[in-house]
């Protein structure tokens, strides 16, 4: 530590001083945030750790099962039951409980970040520091949104490797939702997202509790909305009339993501829907087929034509930037907003 | 200078009025006290000084013309509020590190030298400190910043009487080895009464009394008489406070100076401040304002209007 020397009388010049330098803020966010910056960085690396050494097991398991001739033997098929019980098992419920990550990540990163100084009166202090408020939040803001960005980002990666072996064997592809949620950049996107959640809220509502319990409502409600809603009107959609797209396996990791079907009659006109339900009950879903056709066949010679509007997995990247892309600037925006309460909302 | 400068200024909380049309001009170098009931307003005008709460009327400017919460008052203010709210989970030496990491000029030394006069050890964190020491520790971190202007909001609430003369001893120190100005709020005057030169008398949410105490005590004076003619004398006189004892009456009256001459068959005394500050909290219609300095600002708003 260096010691300042100061004259005792300040300068009484009329220009504004310099301001603080943004770097020490480094510091200070580091000490006042550090046991909740800690504790996020240990327990996503000691899921890490676990997801490592369970994900080498899962991987050989997997290498020996796909190695295994001849596939049907009952050795073989042993090998496999083993694999989707007990390896699937697990991955499934962590795939399932990391869902909830990105939001227990934000809201105990973002929520308390101002409330808790808003709630113990230490707002009036650090508000009154030669460093300015509003330049202090965004310091504070930028500094760890980075920080536990980043650290998602890189736990995403592991869970991306540990979870590789199931895309194709359980139905899931790429684009399921649990599955898109946890790789690429999306992960770490959501996490961002609910840390500036959290912190808006906790600073609209100046108390830790209540804005931990409104972090997780709106994330949740915002999550299932991409879900359900958003995600099929990001434009990389295709559509198409070849139903061999869709035949084969619905076990592949590469079937694409069928968001509608509808047909069409002669003439591109909407269909006759009594036609369509005619030839369709000819493939009932439980038992054979009536008819030595393909359904597309069959349809065929009514002039009938079934279309799909469907997302291939080699959108998964696309998917992913316009994803991360709204929740970034989401983000941003609320980080804006969260800066301009600080500046705006006194005691 | 003036280190904080009013006019007009009000806050209002809902329907209530915590402060309002509270027009001052407090000079620089001055110890000043800021006086009142509880729920006068002192800690509205305090925050709306430093920036923690936004006017709703009037203007507030500190340190010679400064916005309040520019770059130059916040550098050149320091402030602790009530309670002296420090980070319960920081050391005192972590407590002064982000103190420095916050500022643009922090005496470390000072810092330091001054911790270990008061024996806080700088590892032991805020939370487990006294009360005593955790203001003791606030005012030190708010020293050390070299401010022009100090702003304490009731620092001897928590203290108890040798605390109190520690503070103030430090207080009373940096006025006169730094040149700080100091505004410190309390409900209690006569703790006060020996160290402070102006005072700001507030009462339910508006100014009643600014100035020097010098002035202030000079042109106030006691008159003790006869109960008889005391309602006679009072038509003639501005009569602060008036009370009766028996056949003696007590008249707080203000005077032009104290060369006025005293009405034949009555005694003068000089009124102390602590004195002159409740007679006036007890009259509500009875004002000291504006202060000399304060007239001389205002000049051109009035004729504005």
């Amino acid at each position: 530590m260096t010691v300042l020397t100061m004259p005792a009388q300040p300068a009484q010049d009329t220009a504004a001083p310099r301001p603080v330098p943004w770097r020490r803020m480094i510091w200070v966010t580091w000490r006042q945030h550090r046991a909740m910056l800690i504790s996020v960085l240990a327990v996503l690396g000691a899921i890490s750790v676990f997801l490592w050494i369970a994900g080498l097991d899962i991987h050989h398991n997997y290498a020996v099962m796909t190695a295994c001739r001849p596939a049907g033997s009952a050795a073989c098929q042993t090998l496999s039951s083993n694999f989707t019980s007990t390896d699937w098992t697990m991955a499934n419920v962590l795939g399932i409980l990391l869902q909830l990550a990105p939001v227990l990540i934000g809201a105990f990163a973002g929520a308390p970040l101002l409330a808790r100084e808003l709630e113990t009166g230490t707002f009036r202090y650090a508000w009154t520091q030669g460093f300015g408020r509003a330049r202090q939040a965004i310091a504070k803001l930028v500094l760890v949104a980075v920080t536990i960005t980043v650290a998602a980002w890189a736990f995403s990666e592991v869970f991306t490797w540990f979870f590789k072996p199931f895309l194709g064997t359980s139905s899931l592809t790429v684009l399921s939702a649990t599955v898109f949620d946890a790789r690429g950049i999306v992960f770490a996107a959501w996490t961002l997202a609910a840390f500036t959640i959290g912190a808006f809220a906790g600073m609209l509502i100046r108390r830790v509790v209540p804005a931990i319990a409104v972090t997780l409502g709106a994330y949740l409600g915002l999550n299932l909305l991409a879900w359900l809603e958003l995600r099929k009107f990001y434009p990389v959609s295709l559509v198409t009339s070849n139903p061999s797209l869709f035949d084969g396996s619905t076990n592949s990791a590469t079937s694409p993501w069928v968001l509608s079907t509808w047909y069409t009659g002669p003439g591109g006109k909407p269909a006759n829907q009594s036609v369509v339900n005619q030839v369709l009950a000819l493939f009932p879903h439980n038992g054979p087929p009536l008819t030595n056709e393909t359904p597309a066949q069959a349809l065929a010679r009514h002039h009938i034509t079934e279309w799909f509007r469907y997302i291939p997995v080699s959108r998964f990247w696309p998917m992913q930037f316009i994803e991360a892309g709204w929740l970034l600037a989401l983000s941003v925006l609320l980080i804006a907003a969260t800066v301009w309460l600080v500046r705006r909302r006194a005691a | 200078m003036n280190v904080i400068e009013t006019n007009g200024l009000g806050k209002c909380y809902g329907r209530t009025w915590a402060l309002r049309e509270c027009t001052l001009a407090i000079p620089a170098g001055h110890l000043a006290a800021l006086v009142g009931p509880n729920g006068a307003g002192k800690t509205t005008f305090m925050n709306m000084s430093v920036g923690l709460a936004v006017p709703t009327a009037g203007t507030v400017t500190v340190l010679g013309d400064q916005p309040v919460g520019s770059p130059a008052a916040l550098d050149g203010i320091a402030f602790v509020a009530q309670d002296a709210p420090v980070y319960l989970n920081l050391s005192a030496g972590d407590m002064l590190h982000l103190t420095r990491n916050l500022n643009r000029r922090f005496d470390q030394r000072y810092a330091h030298e001054r911790l270990a006069g008061l024996g806080i050890p700088l590892g032991k964190k805020a939370g487990k400190l006294s009360g005593g020491q955790r203001a003791q520790l606030a005012l030190t971190l708010a020293l050390a910043r070299r401010p022009q202007l100090l702003i304490l909001d009731e620092p001897l609430a928590m203290l108890d009487p040798l605390a109190r003369q520690d503070f103030m001893a430090t207080v009373m120190t940096s006025m006169a080895e730094d040149g700080v100005s100091v505004l410190l709020s309390s409900h209690a005057l006569a703790e006060l009464e020996r160290v402070t030169d102006y005072l700001v008398l507030l009462s339910g949410g508006q100014v009643q009394v600014t100035g020097e105490v010098e002035d202030l005590l000079a042109c106030h004076r006691v008159l003790t008489g006869p109960a008889a003619e005391a309602d006679s004398l009072a038509r003639q006189l501005r009569v602060v406070q008036a009370r009766r004892g028996g056949a003696q009456a007590h008249l707080l009256v203000r005077t032009g100076g104290p060369d006025d001459p005293v009405p034949p068959g009555w005694e003068a005394h000089p009124v102390s401040l602590e004195e002159l500050a409740l007679a006036y909290l007890r009259s509500p219609g009875a004002e000291v304002l504006p202060g000399p300095s304060l007239v001389q600002h205002t000049e051109p708003t009035e004729v504005a209007r």
